[in-house]
């Protein structure tokens, strides 16, 4: 069981103080300050953190840095003042080739780098680089389902792969979805990890997922559901309906806010600034009142976290 | 809004259906019946570029568009027209448009195929 202390050591993550982003199902989410937090924390209450599109293997002006930005996030998360109980990759793992066996090898790579995360307990999923071109067959040699679903201190975390087929989730995984809430109470505790948005965040941008209406209306039913979702390269929080999905920094390079460039080239890197825009989360889950607080962790140096 | 469903032909190809939205915003049309008398253009799908890329059509000339892939899967996407096809290799896909408006009209691949994937374009012009 952690305590108040605990939870607010842990929500300022390695020192970094600020804001929280409180996802709960009073309405859209609303910010709060980290201090004044003080939920009541039961032993149902758990943290987590999400890491997303490290795109290893890519080389380029992007991030000329990239050899280290993916270590240098392991080491931030292994810095923390509270170990996490799991940690979860929400996909592009690495960057996209056309030789299969150098896929491979960067999934080795990668492997190798995130052993060296303290916390053993982690999760993985693909995203199109990983898994788009082979339709996920080297990502499930590498790390296994590119679905799943698993179960925490009471919550039901469901990881949806809305890349391995290019077209969308399918009539297959979508049964595989209902199946899976079938046996759940309208009242159960339900988070979704999926790559691709599965709302239409901008599709001209390919930022959708097809038949991701499908999916959330199979959730709607359920009163309590959070979406958590990577590919887009920032942070981005959307409601559809009563649940709110969030997306979170990359660890590569950042991207442009939906639309507003003609196309989604990455945003330049700045040498006086590096590793802006980059970062991971962190998400405490509470019980009651059912709610994830999230904390944005940059990895720029004196950058806050918010 | 006008629906046009799946049909497949004898031959194997596939007419796509598309969704025309709005009387007002329906640049091109699609008819119930195909002549054989009317114009196929192919267009081939291949990382990363279609070809050809540009295609110039005529105001109210039906045409049909013959898609095709060389590798793998594509998209073939004309946003501004609400027209989408997958195109898998082997399975050349008909898609039947004729054009009511000039102007030129930017076709993607929507489907992720790799590195180069975000640049693979071409451009349908429509002239009198």
């Amino acid at each position: 069981m952690i305590n108040n202390r605990q939870r607010r050591e842990f929500l300022k993550l390695a020192g970094f103080g600020g804001v929280v982003f409180a996802s709960s199902l009073a309405g859209f989410p609303r910010r709060v300050l980290a201090d004044s937090s003080a939920a009541a924390i039961s032993p149902q209450d758990f943290h987590f953190v999400q890491m997303t599109d490290s795109h290893w293997g890519y080389e380029g002006p992007n991030n000329p840095d990239m050899q280290v930005t993916l270590p240098k996030a392991v080491e931030a998360v292994n810095n923390l003042s509270l170990d996490p109980d799991f940690i979860i990759f929400t996909g592009d793992l690495t960057h996209t080739t056309d030789d299969p066996y150098e896929r491979r090898i960067r999934m080795k790579e990668f492997k190798q780098i995130v052993s060296k995360l303290k916390v053993k307990n982690v999760h993985f999923m693909p995203g199109e680089h990983d898994a788009g071109l082979d339709f996920g067959t080297a990502y499930r040699e590498a790390f296994g389902d590119t679905r799943y679903a698993f179960e925490h201190k009471g919550v039901h975390f469901i990881a949806l792969d809305n890349v391995s087929d290019p077209r969308g989730l399918g009539d297959q995984q979508l049964a595989w979805l209902e199946t899976q809430l079938k046996t759940l109470d309208s009242a159960a505790r339900i988070v979704v990890f999926s790559h691709r948005p599965l709302f239409d965040l901008f599709p001209q941008w390919e930022w959708a997922t097809r038949d991701g209406g499908k999916a959330i209306d199979l959730l709607m039913p359920f009163e309590n559901v959070t979406a958590f979702y990577g590919h887009i390269h920032q942070e981005n929080h959307h409601m559809t309906g009563h649940i709110a999905h969030h997306s979170a920094m990359s660890l590569a390079w950042p991207l442009p806010a939906p639309g507003s460039k003609p196309k989604p080239k990455a945003v330049p890197w700045n040498p006086a600034q590096p590793y802006a825009g980059l970062g991971v989360r962190g998400v405490t889950a509470t019980a009651s009142p059912v709610a994830y607080d999230l904390l944005e962790l940059p990895l720029a140096k004196g950058a806050q976290a918010s | 809004m006008i629906s046009f469903k799946l049909k497949t032909t004898l031959s194997g190809v596939k007419i796509v259906g598309l969704t025309v939205v709005g009387i007002g915003l329906a640049m091109f049309a699609i008819s119930q019946s195909t002549s054989v008398a009317e114009r196929v253009i192919k267009i081939s799908a291949e990382r990363y570029e279609y070809s050809p890329a540009k295609v110039t059509l005529k105001k109210g000339e039906a045409v049909i568009l013959e898609l095709t892939s060389e590798d793998r899967l594509h998209g073939f996407h004309i946003k501004e027209l609400g027209i989408r096809a997958d195109v898998l290799p082997g399975q050349p896909v008909r898609v039947r448009i004729v054009p009511d408006k000039v102007g030129t009209f930017p076709f993607t691949c929507d489907l992720f195929c790799g590195s180069g994937h975000g640049d693979m374009s071409g451009m349908i012009t429509v002239t009198n």
